[in-house]
């Protein structure tokens, strides 16, 4: 017969840690999406060589380990006095490393709306905005979600690095509990276990979309 | 009126347009035939300012489209083009892609810009396609979609590019109906084609473009039976 010490108290715990990896992710990708689609958008419009700055400064987001990111920004935050918290610290970390990547998928997404399309809503009267609004983004929207999806649910298992910074999220949590506890298959287990239930509506809500608009085609 | 005085342009070193004077009068329906990249599509694409011109000007009823003065949005309200490619806006409904523009560019009802979508499309026989999306259309059925969003902006003119050669030979024909429909009705067009039967019977004139200069323009009956400058004779029997 299975025993175990885990108790209620010890799931509550768990699901604490969970909370804050969804606040995590939730500001991240936010705050990453929102700057993702400014950045996408510039880059989208605006000759490459004029968007090399911000090109090069996005690379080196996506090329850093995140755990280098946030170890570096979290000791450069400290010595400069500026007394964000470890989490907001976090947040901002990986909202800049998700936009980096959403700049990119954005992008491509708007590149991928042919260019007689663009043209034919323009030639109809259609502002550069309208154009944007209606036409542009929806058709790229059906492009960029599956990759967004995906980089969301990254997002969300790529937020663990910030245990580093002494932030009690999902997976530190599990790493308290397993060395005070010591039945670390059980309790990875739990972890996965809590982890797929918070990825899974986000994936379920892509394929519908997807399904939903397939439909059209 | 449309006016087209000494039109330069050019792609980078290409010299797509080398001069071109053209003056379409209301009512007129001008035909423009030639060999391919004789810059016929990039003269259209000048006409409602998507592309800008190196030197000339056109005059759309005496306003100049690339004056920096000019409203271009405003100005493409009145001349509607239809291009070669399919370019139906394929997250809208046949009824959504022909409301759009008058509701976001004239600010009409939705119930307005409806009836006058839905007249427009029973003109172009789409009258049950309302609720269809475009994918759902055939090539022809795409191209008169594209017509009538452009006429439901009650333009005064109407460039079309080519709008049969994407199409399989048995859907030309309803497309040219259609278009000959307008230009009974009086619609003053500009129609880039490789149709000959068509700009024979249809047009007023006939323009032969030949690698950026409009080498020849005329009555059909004397374009087609006796044009005056050999590379239109000689591009007319190669397509004979
Ligand atoms: N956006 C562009 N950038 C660079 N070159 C272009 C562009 N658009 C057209 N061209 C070039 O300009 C020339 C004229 O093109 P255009 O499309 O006006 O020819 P056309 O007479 O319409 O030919 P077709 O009958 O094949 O449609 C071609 O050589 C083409 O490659
Ligand atoms: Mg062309």
């Amino acid at each position: 017969m299975f025993e175990t010490d885990l108790s209620l108290n010890d799931l509550m715990f768990l699901a604490k840690g969970a909370g804050v990896t969804l606040a995590i992710t939730f500001f991240a990708v936010t705050g990453g999406t929102l700057m993702g689609l400014l950045f996408g958008v510039i880059r989208a419009q605006i000759k490459p060589w004029m968007a090399l700055p911000l090109t090069f400064v996005l690379d080196i987001f996506r090329s850093v380990p995140l755990l280098i990111q946030l170890i570096l920004a979290n000791a450069f935050q400290a010595i400069a006095g500026f007394g964000i918290s470890p989490f907001v610290t976090s947040c901002i970390v990986l909202a800049l490393y998700t936009s980096a990547y959403c700049t990119e998928i954005v992008r491509g997404a708007i590149e991928a709306v042919p260019m007689v399309t663009r043209r034919a809503a323009r030639s109809l009267g259609l502002t550069w905005g309208q154009d944007m609004t209606q036409i542009v983004f929806p058709m790229a929207l059906r492009v960029a979600l599956p990759s967004w999806i995906g980089l969301t649910l990254g997002v969300m298992k790529d937020s663990a690095l910030v245990l580093w910074l002494g932030i009690f999220e999902l997976l530190k949590s599990s790493q308290v509990l397993i060395t005070r506890l010591q039945e670390p298959m059980f309790i990875l287990l739990i972890t996965g276990a809590i982890y797929f239930m918070l990825s899974f509506p986000i994936a379920r809500l892509g394929g519908r979309l997807e399904r939903k608009w397939k439909e059209n085609d | 009126m449309i006016e087209i005085e000494n039109v330069h342009k050019s792609f980078g070193a290409l010299k797509v347009l080398k001069g071109i004077d053209l003056t379409v009068a209301k009512g007129e329906v001008v035909s423009v035939i030639g060999g391919s990249g004789s810059g016929k599509s990039t003269l259209l694409t000048c006409i409602n300012g998507l592309e800008p011109i190196d030197s000339g000007r056109i005059l759309v009823d005496g306003t100049e489209v690339h004056a920096k003065s000019t409203d271009l949005n405003k100005l493409r309200r009145k001349i509607g083009i239809v291009f070669q490619q399919f370019n139906a806006f394929p997250h809208l409904t046949v009824l959504e892609n022909v409301t759009l523009a008058p509701r976001k560019v004239k600010g009409m009802s939705k119930s307005d810009a409806e009836e006058i979508a839905v007249k427009h499309l029973n003109h172009v026989g789409l009258g049950d396609k309302l609720k269809v999306y475009p994918s759902r259309l055939s090539g022809g059925q795409q191209q008169r979609m594209a017509i009538a969003r452009a006429l439901a902006m009650s333009p005064d003119y109407m460039l079309f590019d080519e709008v049969t050669s994407a199409l399989d030979p048995q859907l030309v024909g309803e497309v040219l109906d259609t278009l000959k429909l307008l230009a009974d009705e009086g619609m003053t067009m500009i129609c880039v084609t490789h149709e000959m039967g068509f700009a024979r019977d249809v047009s007023n004139r006939v323009a032969f473009f030949d690698q950026g200069v409009m080498a020849e323009i005329g009555p059909p009956e004397q374009i087609f039976g006796d044009a005056k400058n050999e590379a239109t004779r000689k591009f007319l029997s190669s397509v004979r």
